[in-house]
């Protein structure tokens, strides 16, 4: 954890340019030195600044881990929740709010691993979230242990050996699964990736953006492969663009070709079209939807 | 305020005590349920399922009952009064989120229609073996509240009482029928919707920047506000200081647990809830809930035939626990009877509260059935001996 002292944080929430959408007050962020997640926020921030939505309808829920603790930094409604169940909760919140913008923002492990059964579904039922996936290839929080992520035959802290388990292709899963927008990009790709959350943002249905980013203090460090920067020269050197690629075709080996690009973008109505307008058709008159503004009730005044 | 007239379906019906327990929830306000089929509960949904897009409601079958309480947490954020509903084993699976249900203060309510256990154990009969669960089932310390049914008609009141506790309480609330009162069908009276009170959703009227999610200033319980309101509010399941911020101190952790417990504690006077019957001068009190409590009614009149003199606390509410009162008449009996569909888990609690004063007497049974009314008179005979 880096250390800043209380002057520089303030001449950083005056000169950052994405301070506005950060909680400042809780700077410095637990991060490591070169770890990609905080240029995923830079972006994801910019994005959301460029996109021109309503800042105060955006809400975004973390699950448990290194990127977890994205939603603890967003000025924006935000939710840090438990370990795999960010994208319940937020299907929750989209639900009971359908105008809320919900982006779930969280780690390989927490979404693909002990979160994988409801990433498939959600993605089946096209329930409208924007998810961000930050894959370092490793468990962070919890010092480096095998992913469902992790390459053949890289190492983690409970792989001491190089990992022998199959990764998950996770375009190719989402895509299969029914996602209408599927993206890949490296933290290296600030552009691309900025351009392509906010064209994810105008979206709708089930969108997946996955970002691999280096975790310099376990992966890189386990792996003997140099730090943050080494990873990002590597990325520099090995990501290649194929967009609307097969996404059978993605798959990533250790230390290895980086296919990156949009591969999916399609309309598809959601789970709340779907659903109103069957109701709509098989219930007449009688049907009445979840208002937008949610089904709070309140005193009649 | 009164109920909304869309969820509330007035008049007299034969329902039994699933359908009215939806009935109840639809009543109350609840508009968003999710979750995942469980035999001896899934008719609550079924019921809902049918009658929520005439009301502006959704359902929505989630994956399992992880994500269902996940769901209903985050849509408790958005001011929607939100349920799941479940039985043992699902219920095990929901542990997780209402733990953070409890932490983030997010009001929603649990039904848990209790079958025999552990494990698969008995699913299509009944059970009252997740009593201590729902009190202690999630890890780490927090308080939170419980009800119990004898019946439909109580399915039906108290699933509304169950939704105004965890707006007043901004707790998750369990609702702990069994399989028996679930399954069982009676006569429902559903009042029209002005004489239902329902406890609307509280938010606070501070302006964004004057507001933290956890300033409690002295009180209990902090003012909540809602998603895609503008004021962009941090929440989480680590412990956190008075703006929802994670701080991993033992102060911190003293400052927010302390208060998830006392919330609850401060405030038991107000929440327990039970029935009292000729406790006066009584040589034996049973205490009993669900469907328990009108099994022994037979074995409390047999015994009172024989001449013992019986007293009768029901609970109602079952978490917080009727504590005092338990103390009062330790001291006045010779011994409580406990009949319940377990081994022994409200038992513990009677004999902490009498703290020697009186016995406490389990009358156990394993689930599957429902007692014999003969073995609670023979236990209340040799109580009170
Ligand atoms: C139910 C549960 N199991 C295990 C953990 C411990 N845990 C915290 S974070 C984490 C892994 C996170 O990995 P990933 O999602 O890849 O995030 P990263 O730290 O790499 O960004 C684990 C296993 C937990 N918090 N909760
Ligand atoms: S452990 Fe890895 S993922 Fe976590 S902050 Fe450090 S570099 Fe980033
Ligand atoms: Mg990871």
């Amino acid at each position: 954890m880096s250390k800043i002292t209380t002057d520089e944080t303030e001449i950083l929430a005056q000169q950052h340019p994405i301070a506005p959408y950060l909680r400042m007050d809780r700077m410095p962020h637990i991060w490591c030195p070169t770890c990609g997640i905080g240029t995923v926020v830079k972006c994801y921030a910019t994005a959301l600044e460029q996109s021109g939505v309503d800042l105060d309808k955006v809400a975004v829920v973390s699950g448990i881990g290194c990127t977890g603790r994205v939603a603890g930094y967003m000025k924006l409604d935000a939710f840090h929740t438990t370990h795999g169940r960010a994208i319940p909760f937020a299907t929750g919140l989209k639900l009971g709010r359908p105008e809320m913008l919900v982006t779930v923002f969280s780690g390989d492990g927490d979404l693909a691993g002990i979160g994988g059964n409801h990433l498939i579904h959600t993605g089946r039922r096209n329930i409208d979230m924007l998810v961000i996936l930050v894959n370092n290839f490793i468990y962070g929080m919890t010092g480096g242990q095998n992913a469902p992520t992790t390459p053949i035959p890289a190492r983690s802290s409970t792989m001491p050996y190089g990992n022998f388990e199959p990764p998950f292709n996770l375009p190719h899963l989402v895509a299969s699964c029914g996602a209408t927008y599927v993206a890949r990009w490296t933290s290296l790709h600030i552009r691309r990736l900025t351009k392509s959350f906010n064209e994810a943002i105008h979206r709708k249905g089930f969108r997946f953006i996955e970002v691999i980013a280096p975790c310099s203090t376990l992966y890189a460090r386990l792996n003997k492969l140099g730090t943050g920067f080494h990873l990002m020269q590597f990325y520099h050197d090995h990501a290649e663009i194929h967009h609307g690629i097969d996404t059978r075709e993605v798959g990533i080996g250790y230390q290895d070709t980086i296919i990156c690009g949009k591969f999916i973008d399609e309309e598809k109505p959601t789970f709340l079209e779907l659903m109103n307008n069957h109701y709509r058709k098989v219930l007449g008159d009688k049907f009445v939807p979840m208002p937008l503004e949610g089904g709070m009730i309140r005193e009649q005044d | 305020m009164k109920a909304d007239p869309a969820g509330v379906l007035t008049g007299a019906h034969y329902l039994d005590g699933d359908f009215a327990c939806g009935e109840g929830a639809m009543a109350a306000g609840c508009r968003f349920v999710a979750g995942y089929p469980i035999t001896p509960s899934t008719e609550v949904v079924e019921r809902i399922s049918r009658r929520f897009p005439m009301m502006g409601g959704i359902f929505i079958q989630m994956e399992d009952e992880l994500a269902s309480m996940a769901a209903v947490v985050g849509a408790s954020w958005t001011g929607t009064k939100s349920m799941t509903v479940t039985s043992g084993p699902g219920f095990s699976l929901m542990m997780e989120n209402i733990g953070l249900g409890a932490m983030m203060e997010a009001p929603c309510v649990v039904v848990n229609v209790q079958r025999g256990g552990p494990s698969t154990g008995l699913p299509t009969m009944v059970g009252q073996a997740d009593i201590m669960q729902a009190r202690w089932g999630s890890h780490g310390d927090y308080e939170l509240i419980a009800l119990s049914p004898q019946s439909p008609q109580e399915a039906f009141d108290l699933t509304i009482d169950a939704f105004n506790l965890s707006e007043i309480y901004r707790v998750p609330v369990m609702f702990m029928m069994d399989e028996c009162v679930g399954h069982m069908t009676e006569k429902v009276v559903i009042p029209p919707a002005e004489e239902i009170e329902v406890v609307p959703r509280k938010l606070s009227k501070l302006k964004p920047e004057e507001y933290w999610p956890y300033s409690v200033n002295g009180g209990d319980i902090p003012e909540m506000v809602r998603a895609g309101d503008g004021y962009r509010f941090h929440t989480t399941g680590l412990t956190h200081d008075h703006r929802g911020y994670p701080d991993m101190s033992a102060e911190c952790q003293e400052l927010c647990v302390r208060r998830l417990v006392e919330k609850i504690k401060h405030n038991a006077d107000k929440i327990v809830r039970f029935e009292e019957e000729e406790t006066d001068g009584a040589d034996v009190v049973v205490v009993t809930y669900g469907i328990t409590a009108r099994v022994a009614r037979m074995g409390i009149e047999m015994a009172r035939k024989k001449g013992v003199k019986v007293g009768v606390i029901r609970l109602i509410v079952i978490w917080p626990f009727p504590e005092k009162r338990i103390r009062e008449l330790a001291g006045m009996v010779k011994a409580f009877v406990v009949p319940e569909i377990n081994y022994g888990q409200i038992v513990l609690e009677v004999e902490r509260c009498a703290a020697g004063k009186a016995a406490a007497v389990p009358v156990s049974h394993g689930g599957g059935g429902v007692h014999d009314p003969n073995d609670v008179c023979q236990a209340i005979l040799g109580a009170a001996k």
